[in-house]
């Protein structure tokens, strides 16, 4: 797992709705392939992502490998102060990659 | 399959085009009772109406590898009445799974946007479990053809 | 596999050999851009570099840029500065003929020279994650300019080796890239429209390989389409072809990176 990018605001008025874009690179192995040799290629996916905002989780998804490689969620979260929003990705390995971007939230 | 007569060009892609469309209707490899199954398992085994879930997608795509998808429920997302969770399934693909959402009244809308996979053309269905514990569901179809060209 | 034998099979079972006549080449005001023949939805990927996965690519090279190698060698970024001002446009003319090799060499080919004479690394080899995270964020700098009408000071002759080799029929399907991207593009083959067949985007995010590849990369799975020995990576043969392909895309716009089915 090696890079996000991520979309949002840098500002919000508090109360207003914002939409967050992620895109991470990830290969979301499914399991199901097969090698030339005929060996299975075994299952190596990111199956959770979450974001916390304000002191709670905001957003989480659980992924199967029927999510496309890189996999990309868009969802939306409601401004309440300002901080931090961060962003976890979790995979089969056990590798976690996090990020986290600030939100100036005014009145 | 040797043609008594030479072919021109076009008419041989005619052709290959038909080969693929045979391809097209191959069996697929999950189970309908395996989707079935993970639906209940996502239930519990409660009614689900079919309604206020409505599902953004291409009817026909040119590659199943990525899928851009969106869900969204009718839903004021309030602290009484939300969405709690999306779950997205599939039909043909070797896993019924694709994902499940968890949202909260701070999500502000219900609306959830992604790319899936899609081993063949096949229907998704989306189901919703509201606060209030109820279930709500879209079912759509999705046809894949594929690409030419590929490696291997 | 089961799926390109399937088409294989029918392909050699219909094709006698001969009886095909070729058409002439495209002329400029028809060329068009493999874009033009994508779905709607696969356009937005592309056109959205907030949905274009390509762009994690890019994101990687960015930082590569300005990462020193091992070895104590400079980084890019100390001798090209910014590459926004010092890489704009260098995308559009390439391959280009070096004189030290005494022969064509193409963007991915020089950003290797550059790391072995210029950095005194290791260069990234072909197709590897790196190689194609710079050459995607050099290739970025260029786009939306046009490529430039490719008669390039001693290249003339490895681009008519190029076209020699693009009209030239190969593979026990017995076709040549122009059987495809000349005399039959907007056709389908299978459900795929077979565009012109241009290097516009490269590299490419391409959805049936779930991440990024180079041009050759590309033009090889065109080949093994046909049933046709590929050449190695970095081989002459793919250099004189896309030397050939970027003078028959003279005057469209660089799109790199683009998103292809
Ligand atoms: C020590 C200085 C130095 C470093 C470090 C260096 N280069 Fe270069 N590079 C040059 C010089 C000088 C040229 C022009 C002469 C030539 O073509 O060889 C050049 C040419 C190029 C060109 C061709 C530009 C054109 O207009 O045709 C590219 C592309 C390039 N470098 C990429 C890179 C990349 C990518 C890196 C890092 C991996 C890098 N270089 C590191 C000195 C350097
Ligand atoms: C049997 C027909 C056929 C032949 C022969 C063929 N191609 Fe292709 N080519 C295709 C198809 C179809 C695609 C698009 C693939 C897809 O979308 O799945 C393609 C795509 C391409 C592309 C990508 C264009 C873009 O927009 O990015 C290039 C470049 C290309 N071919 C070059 C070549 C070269 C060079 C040769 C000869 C070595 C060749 N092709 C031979 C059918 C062919």
């Amino acid at each position: 797992m090696a890079n996000a990018l991520l979309d949002l605001p840098k500002t919000a008025r508090k109360g207003e709705v914002i939409k967050i874009t992620t895109l991470v690179s990830h290969l979301m192995e499914t399991g199901y392939r097969r090698e030339i040799s005929g060996a299975v290629i075994p299952r190596l996916i990111i199956h959770t992502f979450t974001c916390r905002y304000d002191g709670e989780e905001v957003f989480r998804a659980e992924l199967f490998p029927a999510m496309a490689a890189n996999p990309l969620i868009a969802f939306s979260t409601i401004a309440t102060k300002s901080g931090p929003i961060s962003f976890t990705w979790v995979d089969d390995a056990g590798i976690t990659l996090t990020e986290s971007v600030d939100l100036v939230v005014t009145d | 399959m040797i043609e008594p007569y030479p072919l021109s060009r076009r008419s041989v892609l005619v052709q290959v085009a038909a080969s693929f469309a045979f391809l097209a209707t191959r069996p697929a490899f999950a189970e309908a009772d395996e989707t079935a199954q993970a639906i209940r398992e996502f239930t519990g085994g409660a009614k689900i109406t079919p309604g206020k879930v409505s599902i953004e997608v291409a009817p026909l795509v040119e590659n199943g590898n990525s899928v851009a998808l969106a869900v969204a429920v009718e839903s004021p997302m309030t602290v009484d009445h939300h969405v709690k969770t999306i779950a997205l399934f599939n039909e043909k693909n070797p896993q019924p799974q694709i994902a499940r959402f968890h949202l909260s009244p701070r999500s502000g809308t219900s609306r959830v946007e992604t790319r899936i996979r899609l081993a063949t053309t096949q229907h998704i269905t989306a189901i919703a479990q509201l606060s209030d514990g109820s279930f709500w569901s879209q079912e759509v179809e999705v046809i894949v053809t594929i690409a030419a060209c590929t490696e291997e | 596999m089961l799926r390109l034998r399937i088409i294989l099979t029918f392909l050699l079972g219909v094709v006698p050999g001969g009886a095909i006549t070729r058409a002439d080449d495209i002329a400029p005001k028809d060329r068009r851009s493999g874009f033009d023949m994508m779905s709607a939805e696969t356009q937005a990927m592309q056109k959205n570099d907030l949905a274009n996965p390509a762009m994690l690519w890019v994101r990687e090279g960015e930082a590569l840029w300005s990462t020193p190698p091992e070895g104590g060698g400079q980084a890019c970024s100390g001798c090209h500065g910014e590459a926004r001002i010092s890489m704009k446009g260098v995308a559009a003319r390439y391959p280009v003929f070096d004189a030290s090799a005494g022969t064509a060499i193409d963007l991915a080919g020089k950003i290797q020279q550059c790391q072995v004479e210029r950095q005194k690394a290791s260069p990234w080899p072909r197709e590897s994650k790196p190689l194609l995270s710079m050459s995607s964020y050099v290739g970025l700098q260029s786009r939306g300019t046009s490529i430039v009408p490719a008669h390039y000071k001693g290249t003339t002759e490895a681009a008519s080796r190029g076209k020699a080799l693009f009209n030239r029929r190969v593979g026990q399907l017995n076709l040549s890239c122009a059987n495809c991207h000349d005399d039959n593009w907007g056709q389908k083959l299978g459900s795929a429209v077979i565009p012109q067949g241009h290097p516009t985007g490269y590299p490419i995010y391409r959805l049936e390989w779930q991440g990024m590849g180079s041009l050759q990369r590309r033009m090889r799975n065109c080949m093994t389409g046909v049933r046709a020995e590929p050449y190695a990576y970095g081989a002459p043969e793919w250099i004189e072809l896309e030397l050939y392909l970027m003078q028959r895309a003279a005057g469209l716009t660089l799109e790199t990176p683009a998103v292809r089915p």
